[in-house]
């Protein structure tokens, strides 16, 4: 399979990037991992005019914590997520996450930036960030701004990303001791999208939970936070009780399609479980 | 466009349209066929290459993301005529039925003994998880692996193991 016929470039500086998007607009599509774009574009989903290689701009791949936030650089790739050692220690939700997204070959190339760009609503890092309340950094050759994750992803494939815009960074609050969290993920066989996958982050405070984070894979238009089941986790003892309550709420607020991986009714009873069996996990850890 | 390059080890160079798969690059201009194209969607392994030593699907990378890289091929395992260890190991522990993931299985699998000289059943299944064997071959594959991983942790080969 070929694409059709494109135009190529591979700037050395995000400023010629946000100056290469400024002058194309729409015709104008920012390849990072192209782990999903360049399958898109073989099946004739996607014939972008010009491709803006960023791969060749240095300094977008980091992961490093500093003040409040861990930062992530919008072209770390999954792999070097998958053996950060600083995400094992502090972002268990993250550290699930990355060795679970396609296959090793697969994350060799994808990037972080890359997946909430794309907003594929059987995308991993989408849920990850909505249960961790994370930010992206946004530029434009004009601009810059910042907004939450819940913001970004608008609906299947659609963000509110202006076609001159590039996402620079991810910037995760910084998790506080006594947190936790869990990345369940259901699928057929490696490499194949989720059936279903629920991310959770519990903070505790006193022995209640301060707050708590859920969102949802592959069940609706878009990655979901389950926000009527964190609002009943916000303050409560971290009981059997509020977890199954937390876990029917998180399960109602999906709208999954019936398909090859399953029907709706299934996926729906799997988010529940999953949000049970990710609250359990969460707390384990936050307790220490 | 113009594309500069070194494959196993020589300056390759090209000229090419952007939307030329590196795959058909390397294959179609550069006549180095042992990559295979398998399922051409992102799902097979079948025409890994290592690009700046890391395992990669070249069917899912455009040739001009290569320009200014270091390619290693199937084709490059071998050095001064003799099979690389994870080659000889193949050979040894009938790791291979029809051959057509062996070029992409023995890739991934350098690159892995390269990072661990001593991988678990675990790593091993864990790092080819992204390269699929259709002959269900993969009991003698990790054991290949297995047995290659010595080799390449100590220079001096002594044998195979009975």
């Amino acid at each position: 399979m070929f694409p059709s016929r494109f135009d190529y470039v591979a700037p050395d500086t995000v400023e010629e990037v946000l100056a290469t998007l400024a002058q194309h607009g729409d015709e104008a599509k920012i390849l990072a991992g192209g782990q999903s774009l360049i399958p898109l574009m073989k099946l004739r989903f996607a014939s972008p005019g010009l491709l803006v290689d960023v791969n060749r701009v240095p300094g977008l791949g980091f992961v490093e914590e500093t003040g409040e936030h861990l930062r992530v650089g919008t072209l770390t790739r999954n792999t070097e997520l998958e053996r950060s050692a600083l995400l094992k220690s502090g972002y268990p939700v993250m550290a699930d996450a990355a060795p679970m997204i396609s296959d090793p070959l697969v994350r060799n190339r994808g990037t972080i930036g890359g997946s909430l760009a794309h907003a594929d609503p059987a995308g991993d890092w989408g849920s990850v960030m909505l249960a961790l309340g994370a930010e992206v950094v946004i530029k434009s050759s004009t601009d810059e701004r910042t907004i939450p994750v819940s913001e970004l992803l608008v609906n299947t494939f659609t963000t509110s990303l202006d076609p001159t815009e590039m996402i620079t960074e991810i910037r995760v609050p910084k998790t506080p001791a006594r947190s936790g969290g869990s990345y369940l993920k259901m699928e057929r066989r490696v490499g194949d999208f989720a059936t279903v996958a629920t991310a959770v982050h519990l903070t505790l405070d006193n022995g209640t939970i301060k707050r708590a984070g859920i969102g949802l894979t592959a069940v609706g238009s878009k990655n979901l936070q389950a926000s009527a089941a964190e609002d009943a986790l916000a303050g409560a003892e971290p009981t059997a009780e509020a977890f199954e309550e937390a876990a029917r709420l998180a399960a109602e607020a999906s709208s999954p399609s019936s398909d090859v991986r399953g029907s709706a009714e299934y996926k729906k009873a799997m988010v529940r479980t999953f949000v049970r069996r990710g609250l359990d996990k969460a707390l384990e850890l936050a307790r220490g | 466009m113009e594309i500069a390059l070194r494959v196993n080890g020589q300056e390759r160079t090209g000229d090419i349209e952007p939307r030329r798969l590196l795959i058909h690059f390397i294959r179609g201009d550069l006549g180095l066929t042992g990559s295979h194209v398998g399922c051409d969607t992102t799902s097979c392994g079948a025409c890994t290459v290592l690009l700046d030593g890391s395992p990669v699907k070249s069917c899912t990378l455009f040739a001009v993301q290569a320009n200014g890289s270091e390619i290693k091929t199937v084709e490059g395992l071998m050095q001064d005529g003799e099979l690389d260890p994870i080659q000889a190991a193949f050979k040894e522990e009938h790791g291979l039925q029809c051959g057509f993931c062996t070029p992409g299985m023995m890739l991934t699998a350098a690159e892995l003994l390269d990072r661990n000289p001593s991988p678990s059943e675990d790593d091993i299944r864990w790092a080819l998880s992204g390269n699929i064997c259709r002959c269900t071959g993969y009991v003698n594959i990790v054991k290949a692996v297995q047995a290659a991983a010595p080799a390449k942790s100590e220079p001096v080969a002594t044998g195979s193991e009975a």
